[in-house]
């Protein structure tokens, strides 16, 4: 990866461009490089639950468009693109179409600061996991604003349910990571990982860390939305909450947005909880030298498929929780494990008793 | 050091084209007639009546205070969090104070059913 874009940028200087346009334009290859796989990748996640879920329900999945249906990600996007985009009556246009942009951009706004190896990232900044908190927490104002600009009931009700949900698990999620900021004395995600580097995997994060890995995972998936607590959509009740009106590639967006979130949710747990792109084998003699013991971003994407694979697993296993449920289960439950675990973790940080070495 | 953000803006500038992008294009490419009854909002085959910015449940205003109280928490425990190797004893003792306070509060609020939804 690295010599590739040490040749792009021997092109760039070729052209003899000025720096700034040389500088944009390096950073812009950069960026579309991370961007365009994760949109094939979001393409393939919806794929992949439809087939994945099909087969735990004894049903066949998608099988007609290519083989195996193997195109239907993009028989769907075309269908989306033909659509029409219906404004509804009453509602405030501008605010309507916003909301979707607004959505989709800070959902992948927060790829900027992901390290995918030691080396290649697209923002190696020290307050990474600030901002990742900071964008994806303005994730809920495309919630909110395409509710309250739908002029509809049902997408008001479902924009009201889905950001109170939204906030309440932020918090928990937010009490995780200062256990994670603790263990590994950074802020940068790079760092993270490699205070997670050692003799073997009992030196990844989730081990000590074991219920606040808990408590993330779990929020993480209550903050994208996603079964058993998506009562914002709740298609039984209200429907399909806070996206009801929208029809064609805006709705498109919504459905882009948030399989990018939960794609950036498995990527975070892996960072901060399950050593990244670290390698499971790196001390196992046997394995010396070959490239099962290099870390390398092979690792990443297998430990975040088994987490994607287990945010359809839960879809397909659990029902929905009652709205009252999920709210306390998020403020009664999570919230003082946290708090208890942050206080036990100071106290071992303090004393120099932690089994993480720093 | 603030040169490290510059490509964090050209991201931003990216993926809001991309929204912006997909969404004109599928307002161009997607065909269609208006009229009232598609317009109209969706409200399961009834005559859409009453005004739909209705009034709410004040719950939610409750979980949106509780949430600027604990979401300004984790922004004061995020620094001392990455710092505590060098705070020692002192920086713990503190937090402890400040976080004891906090669970007080939230321990207040519980107990008068705020965080009640039947």
């Amino acid at each position: 990866m690295t010599a590739i874009l040490v040749q792009l940028d021997r092109l760039l200087d070729f052209f003899g461009l000025p720096d700034l346009i040389h500088y944009t334009l390096f950073n812009g290859i950069k960026i579309i490089i991370v961007l365009l796989p994760l949109i094939i990748t979001v393409a393939y996640f919806t794929y992949a639950e439809r087939k994945i879920i099909g087969f735990m329900q004894n049903r066949l999945g998608p099988n007609r468009v290519g083989w195996g249906g193997l195109l239907q990600p993009f028989a769907d996007v075309i269908k989306m693109l033909l659509k029409e985009v219906l404004i509804p009556s009453n509602s405030n246009r501008f605010l309507f179409l916003l909301a979707p942009v607004l959505s989709l951009t800070t959902a992948l706004a927060a790829w900027a600061v992901v390290p995918f190896d030691n080396e290649f990232v697209i923002a190696d900044i020290d307050a990474g996991l600030l901002y990742i908190l900071a964008v994806t927490s303005l994730g809920v104002y495309g919630v909110i604003l395409a509710g309250w600009a739908s002029n509809s009931k049902y997408a008001f009700l479902g924009a009201m349910r889905s950001a109170a949900q939204i906030i309440a698990y932020e918090i928990a999620m937010g009490f995780a990571l200062v256990g994670v900021l603790m263990a590994s004395g950074s802020l940068n995600l790079g760092n993270i990982v490699e205070a997670q580097a050692g003799t073997s995997v009992l030196n990844w994060f989730v081990w000590p860390l074991f219920p606040l890995f808990l408590v993330y995972f779990i929020s993480g998936v209550a903050e994208t939305n996603r079964a058993p607590f998506d009562v914002a959509e709740g298609e039984s009740e209200i429907v399909a909450g806070f996206h009801v009106e929208y029809s064609g590639i805006a709705f498109g967006l919504f459905f882009l947005g948030e399989y990018a979130n939960m794609i950036l949710i498995t990527a975070l747990t892996t960072l901060f909880f399950f050593g990244g792109w670290l390698s499971p084998f790196s001390e196992v003699s046997a394995l010396e030298g070959s490239f099962l013991s290099e870390p390398s971003f092979a690792w990443l994407a297998l430990k975040m498929s088994f987490f994607m694979f287990c945010f359809l697993w839960f879809r397909a296993t659990f029902p929905r929780y009652r709205y009252d449920q999920i709210m306390r289960l998020g403020w009664k439950v999570f919230i003082p494990i946290t708090i208890v675990w942050i206080v036990v973790e100071g106290i071992m940080v303090v004393a120099k008793v932690g089994p993480w070495s720093v | 050091m603030l040169a490290n953000y510059a490509p964090i803006l050209i991201f931003l500038c990216i993926s809001g084209a991309l929204g912006i992008v997909l969404l004109l294009l599928g307002m161009a490419l997607g065909s269609g007639r208006k009229d009232p009854d598609k317009t109209s909002p969706y409200e399961c085959g009834f005559e859409p009546f009453e005004d739909t910015r209705m009034r709410f449940d004040v719950r939610y205003y409750l979980v949106a205070i509780l949430f600027i109280i604990f979401d300004l928490e984790i922004a004061f425990l995020f620094p001392w969090a990455v710092s505590l190797e060098q705070v020692g004893l002192f920086g713990l003792v503190a937090m402890a104070v400040f976080l004891g306070l906090l669970v007080v509060g939230f321990i207040y609020e519980w107990r008068k059913g705020a965080l009640e939804w039947d």
